[in-house]
């Protein structure tokens, strides 16, 4: 999941944006405009990136947008979400646990070293480190060899040859492979290791663009890139390169929009919700993503466990109504939820056992109320805690409308001044109320949904949830070797999650975007973004 | 007279160390940890995040954190932020640029505010006066976000006249829309001043006595009254300077103006001390000169002030 | 010059009431203690006296008055002027609606009360507004004349105290207070947010106007009897500086309580379950373009209350002011 941020506020963390465009264009890979100008700069919406471009150390949607267009992996994702080999010639496993990766020949560096075997592992084993203090360092944890205690290296990589390596599981996971189109898993030059600080300020890359000269990195103002002329790979732009701007704000990079002086933004802001359809016609975006909104009840609070919790919180689940809220709070900008991952994701349904509990139903939710009530009854106010930086209010505020008018309880919202309090009180479990939770998938994969956040012990299992049932059926799926056997794996496991609603699932963020009168080609990939090197100018 | 300035200017020195201190401690104080919220929602490895206090000394207590960073200071080295660049950096980028936009918004607001002030004192009660009071009272009453919204859409989107945000390199016709909106928020306060200032000064013997000398309104208006008025202007003026180095958070935001306001809201928002310590200490530094000119400025405003004795 | 003035000699103005009844003769021919002393039996005057006969007379005063005593009657009893819950029963299905049957401002976008929610702020608003104009004039007041007045080491230590706090940046302190005090969110704590770090600007205003006051013949004269140097700050140069204050502090007035809602809009102001003026407009501001009644009404209600005040704020000051008196 990448963080996304603003500084004053306006925008939300961790929600995000982006699919597929309406209206026009259909249809998949690149189809270049006839007359369209090979060397035009698109400018677009980006906000300064909060850590140096190293790709294992960049975890959020500002310094993302740019590795990921800079740098290129084994595998990059198309517009559906599908991964398609980048650097990689194949990668081919027997037992979902050992998986043998042969690089392609003859690509290389913007500084003309040859991507090689070493060019991945190296960047792993670096950002796998634990004293390289690597933000994404957990991405490597089910490789062999891997400690989040004490400094060790990788040892379940292994070079064959210059372009052939293997990588050792510590347990099967069928979709490993799916993961490496992820920022964290990007290979580095040699030169990257020898002085990481003076690399992040102005780093060499293997991808579709390139920085436009040294020093292009205008803080807080733009990064210019150019195109990579060695780039071989299936995402050769159609464009002569990428000005992406830094805004403070969505409302400023609206503004810009509307005044055509940016070609593509990835986020409208909340104040143009209502209006940006009709300003912008068939050049605004609205689709869902790979975003899911919910908040967590710990187990923990009292009321909450066992079966007087399970009935409070399909109370509580039942008393939302999500059509509406999305509807009037998000004007249409959201998805109402059917699940606990993203329609964008393959193996989604809308029509998992148990997902009734999504439905709004205010008769049954007080009933449910009131038979909880007869184990014990309420009392206080329920209370979901919030940043307040990240313009939920509005949502949180209609949600605690819905809990007073149909429960009949005391409900409201719990303000946080900064992101850093409530989360800091959340991962030292001290939170004492029901707790905003996001998550925008890493790659696209049901798993990437549950795993990471129900699993009994992962790292951000926030609520300190936990059945065994529900670990087993993942378990199972991720050793499938066949992906819609895990997929139904995966949905058998959401109908556990819907008895017991350890997070109620509110909706899923769509993306927002919209684009000027100049650029054609505009289609938003599966993670929110755009992809750039599709889109043609003039 | 150079002894008095001599004095003030070694007065910053407990200013400087009483400032830091404060603010050091007021980032301290902040509940939540900073490192922890650098990871989003994901919950972070516990050993990563203890390396990572480590490297910034949010191990340490208060008070070492504090020495650290003013020892640092004193070799030239402001300390390096949450996204590895040094603060000196961040600083030499940010502060010229809203240094601009904060002189500009002082111009605007000084020539606006001081003549409508003075006219709607000269002609209390008219209907001048009047219009001057709905006008602040509309001003007033919406909160800056407001106006500079509705200014970004009017004068940037459906009328063109300006750009929306402002562009690379902050050229100066760019920051004239961001100056006007923040030029409006103190726009009340300095008519309300210089008008109330205006009135007082006009009841004055040395007015009346001019008048019966037969001196002219023109001379009159701009020699005795407005520079006997202005003591309490220059003064508001002053400290609005400070407040436009700093406080331009929401209007830098929505122009996307790459200055201070912004910058220092992020740092503040992620606990990052350093940052926010520098960008303070230097504004103090420069509000600290401004006063000191301010305060020689009255004596040529009103000869009776004499700061040697 | 009007009666009020002549007849009654306030203690700084003794050296022309004397004079105008006795300008011929000698000094020590008419014992001065006799006289005053008649003077002062016959009617009891001070500044805060003759202010008040001077507002009494003038409608302003009783127009503002009016309008300062139904806003602060809205904020103690907002019960006898609406009877809609404010912040239960809110329909999104009735989101921005227009205005209703007993609903005559119609409903914010949570589909609340727009009319109640208005009335049922005004408490928290105002008191926003109020407290942080006392605190502000209150220590701006101290600081500020006893630097001017006293001059020298104490004008310094004052001064800088007064700058190391004006340099603290409102909303940083107002981040540190509102999560430190995130448990104790309330009017007091958004106010000490608001109004801690704000008084030096009063303070330096002041102390500019009384150096320039201090200067005055007057008050040489009040030395020269030996008048204390206290009751010369308290009685002469205070009330003769006041005036920018009073200009400033009645704008101020408006200003913190439009500084709540930018601070909400920031992220650090008070949750929605409390309600105020600058709350709801920091909630509209979104559907600014598609409603913006939403917006503008709770505006009104705080200009209307801040007009009010200005308008106070300037009856007060004219009838402190025995120069404006004499002009009218």
């Amino acid at each position: 999941m990448k963080i996304r941020r603003y500084g004053v506020s306006f925008a939300a963390l961790a929600v995000a944006s982006a699919l597929v465009l309406t209206g026009c264009s259909g249809g998949g890979a690149s189809t270049p405009a006839t007359n369209a100008n090979t060397t035009a700069i698109i400018t677009t919406n980006g906000s300064e990136p909060q850590n140096p471009l190293i790709p294992t150390n960049t975890n959020e949607t500002g310094g993302g947008k740019i590795t990921d267009n800079i740098f290129a992996g084994l595998v990059y994702y198309d517009e559906k979400g599908a991964p398609v080999n980048d650097m990689a010639d194949s990668i081919e496993t027997t037992d979902s646990t050992t998986f043998t990766i042969k690089i392609k020949p003859n690509e290389k560096f913007t500084n003309g070293e040859a991507v090689t075997a070493d060019s991945f592992i190296n960047a792993w084993q670096y950002g796998a480190l634990l004293s390289n203090k690597q933000l994404n360092s957990y991405f490597f944890a089910d490789i062999e060899g891997y400690s989040e205690d004490a400094d060790s290296p990788l040892t379940g990589l292994t070079k064959v040859d210059d372009l052939t390596f293997t990588v050792k599981l510590k347990a099967p996971a069928a979709d490993f492979p799916l993961r490496l189109g992820y920022t964290a898993f990007m290979p580095l030059p040699s030169v990257a290791l020898t002085d990481v600080a003076a690399f992040g300020e102005n780093p060499i890359g293997n991808g579709p663009y390139k920085l436009a000269s040294t020093g292009a990195w205008q803080h807080n103002v733009q990064i210019d890139l150019v195109v990579n002329p060695d780039y071989t790979g299936g995402r050769k732009p159609q464009n002569g390169g990428l000005t992406i701007k830094f805004y403070a704000s969505a409302d400023a990079q609206y503004a810009d929009l509307q005044s055509n002086a940016v070609d593509v933004i990835d986020q409208i802001p909340d104040s143009a919700y209502s209006t940006y359809q009709s300003d912008l016609g068939d050049r605004a975006v609205n689709q869902p993503a790979a975003v899911f909104q919910s908040f967590t009840i710990p187990g923990r609070l009292p009321h909450f466990s066992g079966e007087e919790g399970q009935l409070r919180r399909q109370a509580i689940s039942e008393a939302i109504d999500r059509d509406t809220i999305t509807k009037v709070i998000f004007e249409g900008t959201r998805t109402a939820a059917s699940d606990f991952t993203s329609p964008v994701i393959d193996g989604w349904s809308d029509s998992i056992e148990g997902s009734d509990v999504l439905k709004y139903n205010a008769d049954d939710a007080k009933k449910l109320w009131a038979q909880a009530d007869a184990i014990s009854p309420w009392s206080g106010t329920f209370q979901i805690a919030y940043n307040a930086d990240g313009g939920h209010q509005g949502w949180v505020d209609a949600v605690a409308n819905n809990l007073k008018n149909n429960l009949g309880i005391d409900a409201s919202g719990a303000p946080s001044p900064t992101f850093a309090q409530v989360r800091t009180a959340i991962t030292d479990r001290t939170i004492q109320t029901a707790f905003r939770t996001g998550w925008q998938a890493d790659y696209p994969g049901l798993f990437n949904f549950l795993g990471p956040i129900y699993a009994t012990g992962a790292g951000s299992n926030d609520g300190d949830y936990s059945n065994p049932d529900f670990d087993a059926l993942l378990a199972k799926g991720s050793s499938e070797t066949d992906a819609s056997a895990a997929n139904k794996d995966f949905q058998d496991a959401q109908s556990i999650l819907f008895k017991d609603l350890p997070a109620i699932p509110l909706w899923y963020s769509n993306v927002t975007g919209g684009y000027g009168t100049s650029v054609s080609n505009v289609h938003f990939g599966w993670n929110s973004v755009p992809l750039y090197y599709e889109i043609t100018k003039g | 007279m150079a002894g008095y300035i001599l004095r003030r200017l070694l007065q910053a020195i407990p200013v400087f160390i009483g400032t830091t201190f404060l603010i050091y401690f007021m980032v301290f104080a902040l509940p939540g940890d900073p490192i922890i919220a650098l990871f989003g929602d994901k919950t972070p490895n516990p050993a990563i995040v203890a390396q990572l206090r480590a490297q910034y000394h949010l191990d340490q207590p208060f008070i070492v954190q504090y020495l650290i960073y003013m020892g640092g200071i004193f070799r030239g080295d402001f300390g390096i932020s949450f996204s590895g660049q040094p603060v000196t950096e961040i600083l030499a980028r940010t502060f010229p640029v809203t240094l601009r936009l904060a002189v500009i918004a002082l111009l605007i607001e000084t020539i606006a505010g001081i003549l409508v002030g003075m006219i709607a004192g000269l002609r209390k009660g008219k209907i001048f006066d009047g219009t001057t009071l709905a006008v602040s009272l509309i001003l007033i009453s919406l909160p800056v976000f407001v106006i500079a919204f509705v200014a970004q859409f009017v004068f940037g989107v459906q009328l063109g006249w300006a750009r929306t945000t402002v562009g690379t390199g902050a050229p100066t016709q760019d920051l004239i829309l961001p100056a006007f909106v923040l030029a409006s928020i103190s726009f009340a306060q300095i008519v309300r001043l210089t008008r109330s200032s205006v009135i007082e000064t006009s009841g004055l013997d040395f007015v009346r006595t001019a008048y019966s000398k037969g001196l002219g309104r023109r001379r009159i208006v701009p020699v005795h009254i407005l520079r006997n008025s202005l003591i309490p202007v220059v003064t508001y003026l002053a400290t609005d300077f400070g407040v436009l180095l700093v406080g331009a958070t929401v209007t830098e935001g929505i122009f996307n103006v790459p200055g201070v306001g912004n910058t220092l809201y992020q740092a503040i928002i992620r606990g990052e001390g350093p940052t926010v310590v520098s960008f303070v200490t230097v504004m103090v530094l420069i509000y600290l000169l401004v006063n000191l000119a301010v305060d020689l400025l009255y004596g040529l405003l009103d000869p009776r002030i004499r700061y040697v004795k | 010059m009007s009666n009020d003035f002549t007849e009654t000699p306030v203690a700084g103005s003794a050296a022309s009431a004397r004079s105008r009844g006795h300008f011929v003769a000698p000094l020590e021919e008419t014992p001065l203690v006799a006289i005053d002393a008649v003077k002062v039996a016959e009617k009891r005057s001070n500044l805060w006296i003759d202010a008040w006969r001077d507002a009494r007379r003038r409608p302003i005063f009783w127009i503002s008055g009016a309008l300062i005593f139904l806003v602060l009657l809205v904020a103690v009893f907002p019960g006898l002027f609406t009877s809609v819950a404010p912040n239960n029963d809110c329909q999104l299905s009735l989101s921005n609606g227009a205005a209703t049957a007993g609903h005559p401002l119609g409903f914010t976008k949570q589909g609340c009360d727009v009319y109640s929610r208005i009335i049922n702020g005004t408490s928290t608003s105002l008191t926003v507004g109020i407290i942080v104009i006392l605190l502000t004039t209150v220590l701006g007041v101290v600081f500020g004349a006893f630097a001017g007045f006293y001059g020298g080491w104490l004008d310094s230590f004052l001064s800088r105290i007064g700058d190391i706090f004006f340099s603290i940046p409102y909303i940083l302190a107002a981040v540190v207070i509102m999560s430190v005090l995130s448990e104790y969110r309330s009017v007091w704590t958004i106010s000490l947010a608001i109004g801690i770090f704000a008084w030096p600007s009063t303070a330096r205003v002041l102390r500019a106007e009384i150096l320039s006051v201090k200067q005055s013949d007057y008050v040489m004269a009040s030395e020269a009897l030996g008048v204390s140097k206290l009751r010369i700050l308290f009685r002469h140069v205070l009330p003769n500086s006041i005036a920018p204050v009073i200009a400033i502090t009645t704008i101020s007035l408006a200003a913190a309580i439009v500084a709540e809602a930018t601070l909400s809009f920031l992220g650090v102001g008070l949750g929605s379950d409390i309600m105020s003026w600058g709350n709801e407009i920091n909630q509209a501001q979104r559907d600014i373009r598609t409603h913006p009644q939403t917006l503008i009404y709770p505006s009104i209600a705080l200009s209307v209350t801040v007009f009010a005040f200005i308008l106070m704020g300037e009856v007060i000051r004219e009838a402190l002011d025995p120069k404006a008196r004499a002009l009218r």
